[in-house]
């Protein structure tokens, strides 16, 4: 095989694309920027809300608070401000549906009497599950007046002198075994897709432009027609549009480790892995996929009859490599030997070891960088092949 | 030297070209003249070995475009219809790059660059990046990417189409000039009167197969007219019009 004038359209490519702003802005930009900045700044949201809603009073409209003031002083005294309503059933649904009150506490007429003839007493909590993501306001109401109930069912047995101990024959202790980097995991698991995702769309307009674009613009048929052998001219182009890739994710990830140093997730409870070291290795273990995307990339688009139409091809196809990652984060995958074989995913479930500190096996690394080099160099072979057909001069 | 041979080329149920064979010698300006859709660039695509015959053959200096396509492609020097050209290198990068792929070494194709730099008078514009290239401008640097290797033969689709009277002037002289040095010269048109103030030999092509082919008074004589104009059309309307069926 010769390797005649793969090194000419390589160098050719990758600085034609330099001068490209659209490259350059998905190159270097939109991936490695907007990613790492749209995270971080979704895990300081978390955080934000996290402080402020442990410690934040509750408010909670009561509807006849007159009806229960022991109950009302109980829950004032635990953070909870009580703001006094009147409405009638169809009133207080109205009021959550239309958001004037997030919790409404309903006190029935005969509560006070049901209570002291030791009977269930009922209490009505109105609110929407369906708005906001957070229910701990209700979580939190809801326990205090089960605890508030719990401390009258106390004094009952002791005024029947039964130990209310003994009505508790089982206690619970949770012991949570998540390190503070496991615990990270949505936000980990959101950051290996985007280190994918961008690494991607750097060598996206490249493989477009090199292909369909060429054609389209008509300079195609004359490259043809030097003596370079059409799957060099290939090659000289999937290796130019795997630089953009190795660039941009090399990018990505130092900004997240960026981005993620600026907002505390430790404060979240975790404390994520992405030192020097780890970012070394984070782009270690999914370079060897630079060539599989690009030759992947590059037969796609070696299908389409212009550059729209590669446009159109790619932003769906694009997603495809990372839809197993969905399925991990769903399924909860872990890493194992034959997951290893799997493009993408193996890189993930590394990365996501990676960043949880946690060990990884050499054995699992060493399937993974050979068998997607692998499959890279497959792939890339069959876009050579490819352009070997008339049909694709359109 | 360019010869095709019994050419044939069909695109599914669509015979673009049926058996067409001529020869452009060396030292002479061949016309490749038909209406659109004869054939002419199919014709010339299979020639500059950018697609394959169904059948027959044809040879640049005696290669075969089939059996050595790699070699052939040595000796050519190529005009495609539309002269794409790379939006983001200057014209000097476009033709060196061509130089690359041809193999020239560095020092080769900057000094060639600049020669035909100067030859077509694109100083003004060399080092600019081709994207905002006017027409004539975008022509001038397909015309040096086709000629930085000095190939023996050289082959127009249509170089004439969208050009300002001063550029096909300009491209008239250059054509001669590769004449005058040796080179065998292939283009195609259906524009009469440039063929005629330009060809020492002319091929008529219709319907996908070459209809009358010779020197220009030849074919004036053969037709029984004196202007090409009526002699083509006479011989069309002898072959059932210039489209393919």
């Amino acid at each position: 095989m010769s390797l005649q004038g793969i090194w000419a359209v390589f160098r050719k490519e990758f600085r034609e694309n330099l001068r490209d702003r659209r490259t350059l802005l998905s190159a270097l930009v939109f991936g490695p920027v907007l990613g790492p900045v749209l995270l971080a700044c979704l895990v300081q949201f978390m955080i934000t809300r996290f402080e402020v809603q442990s410690d934040e009073n509750i408010s909670v409209a009561v509807n006849h608070a007159d009806r229960a003031p022991n109950l009302l002083a109980y829950l004032e005294a635990r953070g909870v401000d009580i703001e006094k309503v009147t409405f009638d059933e169809a009133g207080a649904r109205a009021a959550i549906v239309a958001q004037t009150h997030k919790i409404i506490l309903d006190i029935p007429e005969d509560f006070g009497a049901r209570l002291q003839e030791g009977q269930p007493a009922p209490i009505a909590l109105y609110s929407d599950s369906s708005r906001g993501f957070d229910r701990r306001g209700v979580n939190r109401v809801r326990m205090l007046v089960a605890q508030y109930g719990l401390d009258i069912a106390q004094l009952r047995f002791l005024a029947r002198g039964i130990d209310p101990i003994s009505v508790l024959p089982i206690s619970v202790q949770e012991i949570d075994v998540s390190t503070p980097s496991s615990r990270s995991v949505l936000v980990l698991n959101m950051m290996t897709y985007l280190v994918l995702l961008s690494m991607l769309f750097g060598g996206l307009y490249l493989a477009i432009d090199a292909t369909a674009g060429e054609r389209e613009r008509g300079s195609l048929e004359v490259l043809l027609t030097t003596p370079v052998p059409r799957e060099n001219l290939v090659y000289g182009k999937v290796l130019a549009a795997a630089a953009y890739m190795f660039i941009s994710l090399v990018l990505t990830v130092c900004m997240f480790a960026v981005a993620m140093s600026f907002v505390g997730l430790e404060q979240l409870g975790s404390s994520a892995n992405l030192g020097p070291s780890a970012v070394l290795r984070m782009i270690a273990c999914c370079a060897p996929l630079v060539l599989f995307g690009a030759a992947y990339l590059s037969i796609v688009s070696g299908f389409a009859k212009s550059y729209r139409e590669a446009q159109t091809y790619l932003g769906l196809v694009i997603t495809i490599p990372t839809l197993p990652l969905m399925f991990a984060g769903m399924l909860g995958l872990q890493a194992k030997t034959s997951l290893m074989f799997v493009p993408f995913l193996s890189q993930h479930l590394l990365l996501t070891t990676l960043v949880r500190a946690e060990e990884i096996l050499p054995s699992h690394v060493a399937i993974s960088v050979v068998s997607t080099i692998a499959y890279g160099v497959l792939l890339t072979f069959v876009a050579g092949r490819l352009y070997r057909r008339e049909g694709l001069l359109g | 030297m360019l010869e095709a041979r019994e050419l044939t080329k069909s695109f599914g149920r669509v015979a673009a070209v049926r058996g067409v064979s001529f020869t452009a010698r060396d030292g002479q300006i061949t016309g490749l003249l038909g209406a659109n859709g004869a054939g002419k660039s199919t014709t010339l695509r299979m020639l500059y070995t950018v697609l394959r015959p169904n059948s027959g053959d044809a040879f640049v200096d005696g290669v075969s475009v089939l059996a050595d396509p790699l070699t052939a492609r040595r000796s050519i020097g190529v005009l495609s219809h539309g002269a794409g050209v790379y939006a983001h290198l200057t014209a000097r990068e476009n033709i060196e790059y061509f130089g690359e792929l041809h193999g020239m070494s560095r020092e080769d194709r900057s000094r060639r660059a600049a020669e035909l730099i100067e030859l077509l008078e694109m100083q003004p514009f060399a080092n600019r990046l081709a994207k905002g290239f006017s027409q004539g401008q975008k022509l001038k640097t397909a015309l040096a990417r086709a000629l930085v290797h000095k190939p023996r033969n050289v082959l127009l689709d249509e170089p004439t189409n969208g050009l300002d009277v001063m550029a096909v002037r300009g491209l008239r002289k250059l054509l001669a000039q590769l004449r005058d040095a040796g080179h065998c010269v292939l283009f195609s048109s259906h524009v009469m009167q440039e063929v005629e103030q330009l060809c020492d030999e002319v091929v008529v092509i219709a319907n996908g197969q070459v209809v009358a082919a010779g020197a220009l008074a030849e074919i004036r004589s053969r037709a029984g007219n004196a202007q090409l104009e009526d002699a083509f059309v006479s011989l069309m309307n002898d072959n059932g019009g210039g489209k393919a069926p």
